[in-house]
């Protein structure tokens, strides 16, 4: 179709279905847990701020979750239509953890959403608040599983393969924590978390705005510039040692990254640049002198392996994972900066008189998913072009595929999830707008009476629209 | 473990598995199949969605667990399959985009644009459920392998017999549906459901036994598990068995009892099942791969099976609370929009 591949085109529409996918649970993984502490510093201190926050970002997750699932269970099935050799081959080490997954996170999810979302006035806050809980458990542990089937993917250990080329389980505890794998983990859930935090920053930062004495707005607002403050950071230390795992372990991959063609001692920085695979050179260059290998190697003339130490063939998009590092990078940085800044004014006692500050965090609300996505793109383009590095080419891991059939069905996903989550994000973004405002006691008291349910426990239902 | 025959375990999880989803699901999926047959302005639409808003997300996880399960103890089952019914698969999974979304969407959007997402529900759970139904009869019909590879042409499995068993699942969940509804709401909205269930009940019986005669002529395999030996025994007491089922379905709608029916067309849907499970058994893709062939190595059946053993009564119980948490009639300000 077009003139292009089959498997390019079922690449593409992994990568589109998969890109897509994972926005929703970057943002539920942070956001379950966000809950979670808000109703239980509900029920410890009994503040009502708490859970009219609560409610609040409730409802917003209740519409970023359900797009989540939907796209999710997309992604369960494309590994049979579109890469059936690898499923074949692969399902014997993946299949089981993802089974896991279904088992432990996506049924703990669904189980207790129904009771979080809808439950408030049918059961008691105790037993709301254990739902609310499983919830953001289900997300963690479906974070583990699948987190532990890509990183086996990236670095394949603990299998043997059989007469039929399929990759057999020999010790599964080497398969589930395979060198990567913690790494990754760590990275992604604080990835999540920073993704979130910055999404409440930047509604707390809007609201207070347009009126700085909004205590619900406060209260986000500091409670996320605590976690950016705070996790960028430990962030910045995870990815960091993520990628010295990465150098270990997948050496071209940060080839790629630094846009190192040559082996060369004492490499530089290279802040910006055009690699280019055809000339094998990396064009236009700003770098920084030695502070690659210091990096890398933690010394100042480490020697730092080039693409050319590899297989032409075994070269990855060197451009695209050059450039999506970089802006994954400089999202952590502008992160960091933000942290750093609403740090000092909380210091000056100042946090919610800055209105640059609020400014910025409103504009920096989407940067979390921008460098999910960019990081994303590293670590999986950089994987090519193999599916199981080093072991199974992705050239080899696809379906008895149609051009028309991939084809056609790409421009579906496109035009579906665009019109579908676009608009869903579009009712998000506006349930954002709508402003938090603390809920007088004495309308607590008559909407209570309204709701016109008997018997159950219902004083802390009232805030929803 | 060594005693025990694995894949045929395996088999039966997953069995159990897709029996599950098309229990629970179905019925959902049918309240969205029923959508469009009943008025917008009378506010019943509501009702209807609230019935499932709670539950639906778990009822679906099954349909995950029968693709990841599938991947994980029948890996080759799983590579054959999903190119085979290409098509069918993504439309499926399209619609049940179209409709998951609505759930929450439906109450987001400004009362005037509200009608684009109550289409969006029913029309994406009936293309989910046609899709599903052209699958079966696909399945039914056999998938063409060469070299642990689907190797049938790409439009195999659109034949006049697996468009009458996706019209036929979408009758049948219709009737799971419009049962529910009996079950869960009152006055003029369970007078209506109660047509569509009498209406969707007779449906369901007329397809299914065209269906069931079509099945034993497909091929020769077929003929043989119904007709032949200890078999032709089953094959007596299940169109037994569903009459009574039916006569409990209608004599119960008649009656205007309130529950009996749902479980009356649940027991018409596993009996339905029972029927496929036998035409399949021992093969897991027909014409050619067996249960046996089909499954993954040992270790990979071994551990997973020590969860399920562990989780799946664990998934049943807090399944089980969640629909005693919603128990009774929904009422109208029973959701939390």
């Amino acid at each position: 179709m077009f003139g292009i591949d089959a498997i390019d085109l079922a690449r593409m529409q992994f990568a589109f279905t998969v890109s897509f996918h994972i926005i929703f649970p970057a943002f539920s993984i942070g956001l379950a847990s966000y809950l979670a502490v808000l109703e239980g510093l509900w029920l410890w201190k009994k503040e009502q701020k708490y859970i009219e926050v609560f409610n609040y970002w409730k409802t917003i997750f209740a519409v970023g979750f359900g797009m989540g699932v939907v796209s999710g269970i997309v992604m369960a099935y494309q590994f049979g239509t579109n890469w059936s050799v690898f499923s074949d081959k692969a399902g014997p080490v993946i299949g089981p953890l993802m089974g896991y997954e279904v088992m432990s996170a996506f049924f703990l999810e669904a189980g207790f959403l129904g009771v979080m979302l809808f439950g408030q006035k049918r059961v008691g806050p105790r037993l709301h608040f254990f739902a609310t809980l499983m919830v953001a458990a289900g997300t963690l542990f479906s974070a583990f599983w699948i987190l532990s089937v890509n990183s086996w993917m990236q670095t394949p250990t603990g299998h043997i393969i059989n007469a039929a080329g399929q990759f057999v389980p020999d010790d599964w505890f080497n398969v589930i924590f395979n060198p990567s794998f913690p790494y990754r983990l760590v990275h992604m859930v604080l990835a999540a978390y920073l993704t979130t935090a910055f999404v409440v920053g930047a509604v707390g930062a809007f609201h207070l705005l347009k009126d700085k004495s909004n205590k619900n707005a406060r209260l986000m607002f500091s409670m996320a510039m605590w976690m950016a403050a705070i996790v960028t950071p430990i962030q910045i230390i995870a990815g960091d040692q993520h990628g010295l795992n990465t150098l270990e372990h997948q050496p071209a991959k940060i080839a790629a990254i630094e846009g190192h063609y040559k082996n060369v001692k004492g490499a530089p920085l290279l802040l910006f640049g055009m690699p280019d695979n055809d000339e094998a050179k990396t064009l236009y260059t700003v770098e920084v002198p030695r502070l690659g290998s210091l990096i890398l190697t933690h010394s100042w003339d480490g020697e730092l392996q080039g693409l050319e130490s590899f297989p032409r063939e075994d070269w990855p998009n060197t451009f695209l994972i050059f450039w999506t590092f970089r802006i994954m990078v400089g999202m952590g940085m502008i992160m960091l900066f933000i942290g750093l800044w609403s740090s000092l004014r909380r210091y000056q006692g100042r946090l919610y008189e800055d209105r640059w500050l609020a400014r910025a965090a409103v504009a920096a609300g989407p940067i979390g998913f921008i460098a999910v996505l960019c990081g994303w793109v590293t670590t999986e383009a950089g994987r090519q072009p193999w599916t199981v590095y080093g072991l199974l080419r992705t050239s080899e891991s696809a379906s008895p595929l149609n051009g028309v059939e991939v084809g056609g069905t790409l421009i579906a996903f496109i035009l579906v999830y665009f019109v579908l989550f676009g608009t869903g994000v579009y009712y998000m973004l506006r349930l954002m707008a709508k402003s938090p405002e603390p809920v007088p006691e004495t309308t607590t008291a008559s909407l209570k009476r309204a709701s016109g349910m008997t018997g159950a426990p219902s004083t802390f239902d009232h805030s929803q629209s | 473990m060594l005693e025990f025959d694995l894949p045929l375990i395996w088999a039966a999880i997953i069995a159990f598995a897709i029996l599950a989803y098309v229990s629970l699901d179905g019925f959902d999926l049918g309240v969205g199949i029923l959508f469009p047959l009943v008025p917008e302005e009378s506010g019943h639409r509501d009702v209807m969605m609230n019935s499932v808003a709670p539950i639906w997300d778990g009822n679906e996880t099954w349909l995950v667990l029968g693709g990841g399960g599938l991947l994980a103890v029948f890996p080759l089952a799983y590579a054959v399959v999903l190119p085979a019914l290409y098509i069918p698969i993504i439309v499926m999974l399209l619609g049940l985009i179209f409709r998951g979304v609505a759930f929450e969407f439906r109450w987001r959007a400004s009362e005037k644009r509200r009608i684009w997402w109550d289409r969006s529900f029913a029309f994406g759970s009936i293309v989910a459920t046609l899709a599903q139904g052209i699958c079966l009869g696909a399945l039914i019909q056999g998938i063409e392998v060469v070299d642990r590879s689907f190797a049938g042409d790409r439009l195999d499995w659109l034949t006049p017999f697996s468009l009458l068993t996706g019209f036929s699942l979408v009758v049948g969940y219709t009737l799971l549906g419009a049962t529910w509804l009996v079950m869960k709401t009152e006055g003029e909205l369970q007078n209506l459901a109660r047509k569509y269930s009498m209406i969707s009940g007779l449906g369901t019986l007329i397809l299914v036994g065209i269906a069931s005669f079509a099945t034993p002529f497909l091929d020769a395999q077929y003929h043989h598990r119904w007709f032949e030996g200890t078999n032709l025994l089953f094959s007596i007491t299940i169109p037994f068995l569903l009459a009574i089922c039916a006569a409990i379905l209608f004599i119960g709608l008649k009656r205007h009892h309130d529950i009996r029916p749902f479980f009356a067309a649940h027991g018409i849907f596993l009996l339905c099942y029972i029927g496929i499970g036998i035409s399949f058994y021992p093969r897991m893709v027909p014409p050619d791969i067996t249960i046996w062939a089909a499954a993954a190595p040992e270790k990979s059946l071994q551990f997973l099976l020590v969860g399920t053993i562990f989780l799946v009564p664990i998934i049943l119980s807090y399944t089980i609370y969640n629909y005693w948490v919603f128990r009774g009639k929904v009422d109208k300000e029973g959701g939390y929009h």
